[in-house]
């Protein structure tokens, strides 16, 4: 089972008096487990991609499942308690709340999920150490390098055991040594984790991390590349 | 994370627009809470001077009330002891009562036959003892100082008069009363009165002693219970401003005793009213239901009714009604100040934080919790606002009351101190915290309304 397909997803922004495709006819399908990188160039529809499966915008017609969840079904209401409970999200610049210390920043979709407080102290404790910030627990994003920011992002997605992780160019504003770590770092946890994740990236070292390769362009896709684990890739 | 500490730290992110809104929302509770403390004091400065002169209650007969200015004498209440002794004894009324005393009004001509002046008067017969012990009530613990009547002590001809009264009757001088011209031009000489008043008052005249030199006396004319002219020599022991000119050139004031003479001359005795003073204002309903009892049964057949104050006043009710329309205007005036300041500080918030917005709402915080989130922020707002502003407000009439000011109510006159009641006035400071409470959650709601409402990837973008 798929954690995610799309079935004829299409979307289209309207701009004044002009119409422009963002999506069209998408049909995909996201293999659980696994390093899925969606690429293309800008405009190609690789964000409005990751939007819909992150079921923060809806497409205009086709069929969204995400963790086995119909979710073009659910009201706003039980479409933030979906993101809450299943999908994790990491943001270009990261976006961490800024009155919120790292701890807390990590604890805070465990409240949204509703995780008991000893097991969210429980788990923060293990993401932070898992990030290399455990000593940066009572510190403001404020206080920390873009690096350390991203780390702290990469732990709070993590937070509520989500299936599904989503990162829209987690590596853009980082140089590339610490891109380098971030991707190792990401890589890292989701093969501890065994958690599907899926990037929108230019980034090759991104690319080249990817198990899943997904290329998208006047949002079609173009190619979907799937790498078996021994390093076997088919088409 | 609890959504009020999530929003008391949004509040301390931007600490001068933060502290610069609470500005507005104290100062804005400060004005209302001394505002409104000045008012209160002022309306129980009103209570305390109406209650102590005509009681909370008073019976009377039935039509006095309508009728009985024209006509005292034909409007009183003849059994008024009988009725004085059941009201004094009465074991539901007993325990909230202060003084019960009569009094007799009446309406006449005051001359002065020496200097051939008169003019009509209007005032009463009292008992003193009783008036005295009206004049300490003081329920709300103001800065009264009251001095006993000037007929404290006197003898039963005494009679004390406004100072317009001694003006008019050229007894400045034989009364000290300052500030008191006399006419540039001489009044006419007595043949414009009648030659039967004029009669009356020569006999009224050879019944009492020489006046001593410095002593003034006036002759006081009314009309009997059987409408013929009566009149009394008196002898003036005080001018008294009663601080309403109207009132304070027509004011005269005597023992009830000698009043009753002049009306009632060998009759019984009667008076237009029976003063009722209770502990509590707070006790009118029950005083004046038991009293409404007691005339249904004990005073069954006397036709007599219960007035409370602000009946036998209006003055009161308007000036309430007057300082209460003031407040409400002072109050609804802030109001909008704190409303539209809170809801731009509200709003820049909004704006500034659309990318968190985005984020929240992304993460799984749904649109209930966002709304949440900046009504929180307008209810700390609130609710520091309100506190600081109670306790400034408190300090603020401290100094005030400290301050040794002074001022001269209306109808007063005397000046008193400058006094504003805040402390000790809970329904004033509750409804005041109350009401900044609830207008800043109004102004805040809009924005969070709108804030909960961005589309997601929208607020996302947002730079």
């Amino acid at each position: 089972m798929h954690i995610v397909t799309l079935s004829q997803v299409a979307k289209t922004y309207h701009l004044d008096a002009v119409d422009v495709p963002a999506l069209v006819d998408i049909d995909l399908e996201i293999r659980p487990g696994r390093f899925t990188v969606v690429s293309g160039p800008s405009g190609s529809g690789k964000t409005t991609l990751l939007n819909v499966i992150g079921c923060i915008d809806q497409p205009d017609r086709g069929e969204v499942i995400v963790a086995g969840q119909h979710v073009r079904q659910l009201s706003d209401d039980a479409l933030s308690d979906f993101r809450a409970r299943h999908i994790g999200f990491i943001f270009q610049n990261f976006n961490l709340l800024p009155v919120l210390t790292v701890y807390e920043n990590v604890e805070y979709p465990m409240l949204l999920a509703r995780v008991n407080a000893r097991e969210r102290r429980r788990r923060v404790e293990a993401l932070l150490e898992s990030v290399g910030l455990a000593d940066k627990a009572t510190n403001l994003p404020g206080q920390l390098s873009g690096g350390q920011r991203q780390r702290v992002a990469i732990a709070r997605a993590l937070a509520p055991m989500p299936q599904l992780v989503l990162a829209d160019e987690p590596t853009a504003n980082l140089d590339s040594h610490t891109g380098a770590t971030i991707i190792a770092l990401m890589r890292q946890m989701q093969r501890e984790r065994e958690v599907s994740f899926v990037f929108c990236s230019h980034d090759v070292q991104v690319l080249a991390a990817a198990d899943d390769a997904v290329t998208i362009r006047d949002g079609r896709i173009e190619k979907i590349e799937r790498r078996e684990p021994q390093g076997a890739v088919t088409a | 994370m609890k959504t009020l500490s999530l929003a008391l730290r949004n509040l301390l992110r931007n600490r001068r627009r933060s502290i610069t809104t609470l500005a507005a929302m104290v100062i804005g509770v400060v004005t209302i809470l001394i505002f409104g403390g000045y008012f209160r004091n002022i309306i129980y400065g009103l209570e305390t001077q109406t209650v102590a002169q005509i009681g909370h209650l008073q019976i009377q007969h039935k039509d006095y009330f309508l009728y009985g200015t024209g006509n005292p004498a034909a409007y009183g209440v003849p059994e008024y002891r009988r009725v004085i002794d059941i009201v004094a004894h009465d074991p539901v009324l007993a325990p909230m009562l202060t003084v019960v005393t009569p009094t007799l009004s009446l309406g006449g001509i005051a001359g002065n036959f020496a200097a051939g002046v008169s003019r009509t008067v209007f005032g009463g017969g009292v008992v003193v003892e009783d008036q005295n012990r009206m004049r300490q009530w003081n329920a709300y613990g103001l800065p009264f100082i009251r001095r006993p009547l000037a007929l404290t002590g006197t003898g039963d001809d005494a009679v004390i008069i406004g100072t317009g009264v001694a003006r008019v009757l050229q007894l400045c001088r034989a009364l000290g009363v300052a500030d008191c011209p006399q006419p540039d031009t001489a009044p006419a000489q007595g043949a414009s009165a009648p030659a039967d008043v004029i009669a009356l008052s020569m006999q009224e005249s050879k019944q009492v002693p020489a006046t001593p030199a410095g002593e003034a006396r006036i002759e006081l004319l009314a009309s009997n219970v059987h409408g013929a002219p009566n009149v009394t020599s008196l002898r003036v022991v005080k001018a008294e401003s009663q601080g309403v000119k109207e009132f304070d050139d027509m004011y005269v004031g005597l023992h009830l005793s000698r009043a009753q003479r002049l009306v009632y001359g060998g009759d019984t005795p009667q008076v237009t009213a029976i003063v009722v003073q209770l502990a509590h204002t707070g006790q009118i309903p029950a005083a004046k239901a038991r009293l409404e009892e007691l005339r249904a049964t004990t005073f069954k057949g006397e036709p007599l009714s219960v007035q409370d104050f602000r009946t036998l006043n209006p003055f009161y009710n308007q000036v309430v009604t007057m300082f209460g329309a003031i407040f409400t205007f002072v109050a609804v005036l802030i109001g909008a100040i704190v409303l539209f300041t809170v809801g731009n500080t509200m709003t820049m918030a909004v704006v500034e934080r659309t990318t968190e917005i985005g984020t929240l709402r992304a993460i799984g915080l749904r649109r209930g919790g966002i709304r949440r989130l900046f009504v929180g922020e307008g209810l700390l707002l609130g609710l520091i606002g309100a506190l600081v502003g109670v306790v400034a407000a408190l300090g603020l009439s401290w100094l005030i009351n400290h301050s040794g000011l002074t001022w001269t109510p209306p109808g007063q006159a005397n000046p008193i101190p400058l006094s504003v009641r805040v402390w000790g006035e809970g329904a004033l400071i509750l409804g005041t915290a109350a009401g900044l409470v609830v207008v800043a959650v109004i102004s805040a709601w809009w924005p969070a309304r709108r804030a909960a409402a961005k589309n997601i990837v929208d607020a996302l973008r947002h730079v």
